[in-house]
């Protein structure tokens, strides 16, 4: 099968997008494909009309690549492509949109209010602020609407940081949320053709419990999978994660992240194109389910090219 | 031998987390602090072409004339190819050792080239300095902020860093000699004091005169070493240059690092280390473990470059090239940079430092800078600890004016948005959050400094 890898592109997580290509594409040599690898740039169209791929492997992340840009070109081109359908990746890569879906399923995830840069400078938005701060309590959470991996998440500990937070997140999108925060166990759980894979916890090794960059640095968090966690706990958070995938349209392929709190779990986002590198999430679950990384890539690529078998 | 070449052996693809668990428990202590990050990841971002890239530390190699080092590389295969393409000594060549001297007379120095050992480029310098010197915990001391590329060699030898504010005269004096009573009183010495003293990088500031004689004398005082790297002390724009700490310590407790990166090129890899004969001794031994000796290839075209004399002037040309480059970005910043920024204004060197109203994280706006394609590098990254996240590091030599008036141009505009943002956000604050610079931070009773405060309107 000829498969083109679609990695890189211009999104702020470049890098990673290019060590999952590559880990792909060196699993779909072994498995004997021919792979053209793609680094998504203004030549995209004219380099899949020339390559003529029976499948693309999308291994984008971030906005460009995973909220659905890539996708509607190669719908329009008529290329079967590997995870969500372009209107699935739009509505996950939103957080706004995804959690007001999750709300509208009956889905537990974390109460929340977003705003645009146009409200705080053209409406006034700011004087809002301190009701929704009293509805959500500190510490809170100040996040970009969209943007696959922890780039402008911030906490909030008091109404002061408020403002510093909501700048930070606007550096990098237009609207913002500021979240309620969830203290609990941080939890992802991995779909793949509408099954949920084993469920992997993040721990952090040491120090700052709010510290994001740390959360999924080699050595700085430890990953347990399948996670130690009570048959109750496990079904709540595997009906959860399922829900949430139908939902939004990407129980084929999808990575739900949530936290366990004390009265059950929250959904805090999904990815619809979860990394692949050495150290993400889904590959490690995979694993735990016994499917080796080639495996995994074959899943992948079989549901692509065989939607129904979702 | 035309046949196919095979493709390369492929690293087995299925990590598993089992290898990778296996692997980390492998890893020494000291990786662990050694950190990647999502920043570092951003970073991978900026080296798109259509990215105008200010964070770079590039000198222009451009302006080296191809033709001429055609000729240089020709003359030596033709008449020591093979003693070219053979080890050298682990010191380094004689021959190359005298084109040092030549460059450190020129900057007031007179070394004997037996202190001297010539390096892969100023980094392992600072490498070789540290591992000969550091042992887990000991205390090293150098300038906050410091040259970002020394944090990971300072962390990966596990010291524990103090930084030292400084103002438009460099590194606080004042500050160091309570460091070291406050030490002393702990009874902790440390190991050594790492100093970027003319033209630093980050930071663009030069030690003043008196500062130099007390800090050698400091030194005396303390029996500890002064490590003083000096890439730029030849890139003078204007004003009178001042003696490095070695010329005025005559190398006793001063350790010089030299580098031929930005008088020539840094593709070459050459730096060095002067040394009192006793640590160069241990420096060299390490130097022999790590690499056994710097490439002699770039050694013989170095003896050859300057063999062939003016050298001087081709330092000249960067010179002049850099000032006039400088001079744009001084003029682009004040143009549209926001009345709240402050930056300084080297007499030399490849960088200016600009810092923002405390509530700008510049690891974020470099997350919106980029989506403008330009970039800079975040202030957080010549610090160990918390500081400097309002600042960044500009440098103005790797590329075009034109590139820069446009670069820094798109940086104003992100930095105006996002004051008038959080001027929105918290207007009862706007008064207050006026700028904490923390390289402006000179006493009142300090000469002016070069520290330029802006005084115009954010643009709209």
């Amino acid at each position: 099968v000829k498969v083109v890898v679609l990695k890189g592109g211009r999104s702020l997580e470049r890098g990673v997008s290019l060590r999952s290509g590559a880990r792909v594409e060196d699993a779909l040599e072994r498995l004997g494909h021919e792979v053209v690898p793609i680094d998504a740039g203004a030549d995209l169209v004219k380099r899949l009309r020339a390559e003529k791929p029976d499948v693309a492997f999308v291994a984008l992340h971030g906005v460009g690549g995973e909220d659905g840009t890539a996708q509607e070109l190669l719908e329009i081109l008529g290329i079967p492509f590997t995870g969500p359908a372009a209107a699935a990746c739009a509505r996950s890569i939103d957080k706004v949109m995804a959690k007001a879906t999750m709300r509208g399923a009956g889905i537990p995830t974390p109460e929340f209010f977003a705003f645009t840069q146009t409200a705080f400078r053209d409406l006034g938005a700011a004087d809002a602020l301190a009701d929704l701060e009293g509805t959500l309590g500190f510490p809170l959470v100040v996040k970009p609407s969209r943007g696959g991996s922890s780039l402008g998440v911030k906490f909030a500990a008091s109404a002061a940081e408020v403002p510093g937070a909501l700048v930070a997140a606007f550096s990098y999108d237009d609207r913002v949320m500021l979240e309620r925060f969830i203290d609990g166990r941080e939890v992802a759980v991995s779909v793949l053709g509408g099954e949920a894979l084993p469920i992997v916890e993040a721990i952090p090794a040491e120090g700052d419990p709010y510290d994001f960059e740390a959360r999924y640095e080699i050595g700085r968090t430890h990953f347990v999978c399948p996670a130690d966690l009570s048959p109750t706990d496990r079904a709540a958070i595997t009906d959860a994660a399922l829900a949430t995938c139908r939902a939004l349209g990407c129980e084929g392929f999808a990575r739900v992240d949530l936290i366990l709190g004390s009265d059950g779990p929250w959904v805090l986002e999904v990815n619809a194109i979860p990394g692949l590198t050495d150290t993400s999430l889904l590959p490690q679950a995979a694993e735990a389910a016994g499917m080796s990384f080639e495996d995994l890539v074959t899943r992948i690529l079989d549901l692509a090219l065989a939607p129904s078998a979702a | 031998m035309t046949e196919v070449p095979q493709p390369p052996h492929k690293r087995r693809a299925h990590t598993s987390t089992r290898d990778l668990e296996r692997y980390a428990g492998l890893f020494a202590e000291r990786t662990t602090v050694m950190r990647s990050s999502a920043m570092r990841d951003l970073m991978a971002v900026t080296a798109r072409p259509e990215v105008i890239s200010l964070a770079g530390g590039l000198p222009d190699t451009s302006t080296f004339p191809p033709e001429r080092l055609a000729a240089q590389m020709s003359k030596i295969a033709a008449d020591s190819a093979a003693a070219a393409l053979q080890y050298g000594p682990t010191e380094g060549f004689d021959e190359t050792k005298d084109c040092i001297v030549e460059v450190m007379a020129a900057e007031g120095m007179l070394p004997d080239p037996d202190d001297i050992v010539i390096t892969t480029g100023g980094q392992q310098a600072i490498d070789l300095v540290t591992k000969t010197l550091v042992d887990p915990g000991d205390v090293v001391i150098c300038e906050a902020p410091t040259y970002p590329g020394a944090v990971p060699v300072f962390c990966s030898y596990q010291a524990d860093v103090r930084q030292i504010e400084m103002d438009g005269d460099g590194m606080r004096i004042d500050l160091l000699e309570e460091l070291l009573e406050d030490l002393k009183a702990e009874g902790r010495r440390p190991k050594f004091i790492y100093t970027v003293p003319t033209f630093q990088n980050p930071g663009g500031v030069t030690l003043s005169l008196e500062r130099r004689a007390r800090l050698v004398e400091l030194a005396r005082l303390h029996e500890i070493l002064v490590v003083e790297d000096n890439p730029y002390g030849m890139l003078r724009f204007g004003g009178e240059a001042l003696p490095p700490l070695y010329q005025l310590d005559g190398g006793d407790f001063v350790i010089y690092l030299g580098t031929f990166s930005k008088i020539l090129s840094p593709g070459i890899r050459l730096g060095w280390v002067v040394a009192p004969p006793p640590v160069l001794e241990k420096i060299v031994l390490g130097k022999g473990a790590t690499d056994l000796c710097t490439s002699t290839l770039t050694q013989f075209f170095v003896r050859q470059y300057f063999s062939e004399g003016g050298w001087k002037s081709y330092v000249e040309d960067l010179v002049d090239l850099y000032r006039g480059r400088r001079d744009t970005m001084l003029e682009a910043l004040a143009e549209h940079f926001p009345a709240e920024a402050t930056w300084t204004e080297p007499e030399g060197g490849l960088f200016i430092w600009a810092t923002l109203p405390d509530y700008i994280d510049t690891g974020d706006l470099l997350a919106k800078a980029l989506r403008s394609d330009v970039a800079f590098v975040p202030g957080q990254a010549a610090y160990v600890d918390e500081r400097g996240k309002n600042s960044m590091r500009l440098n103005f030599s790797g590329v075009n004016d034109a590139e820069i008036r446009e670069g820094i141009k798109r940086i104003g505009r992100v930095i105006g948005e996002q004051v008038e943002l959080y001027e929105s956000l918290a207007p009862d604050t706007s008064e207050s959050a006026a700028t904490t610079p923390s390289l402006p931070a000179q006493d009142e009773s300090a000469e002016p400094s070069n520290v330029v405060p802006l005084r115009k309107e954010a643009n709209g």
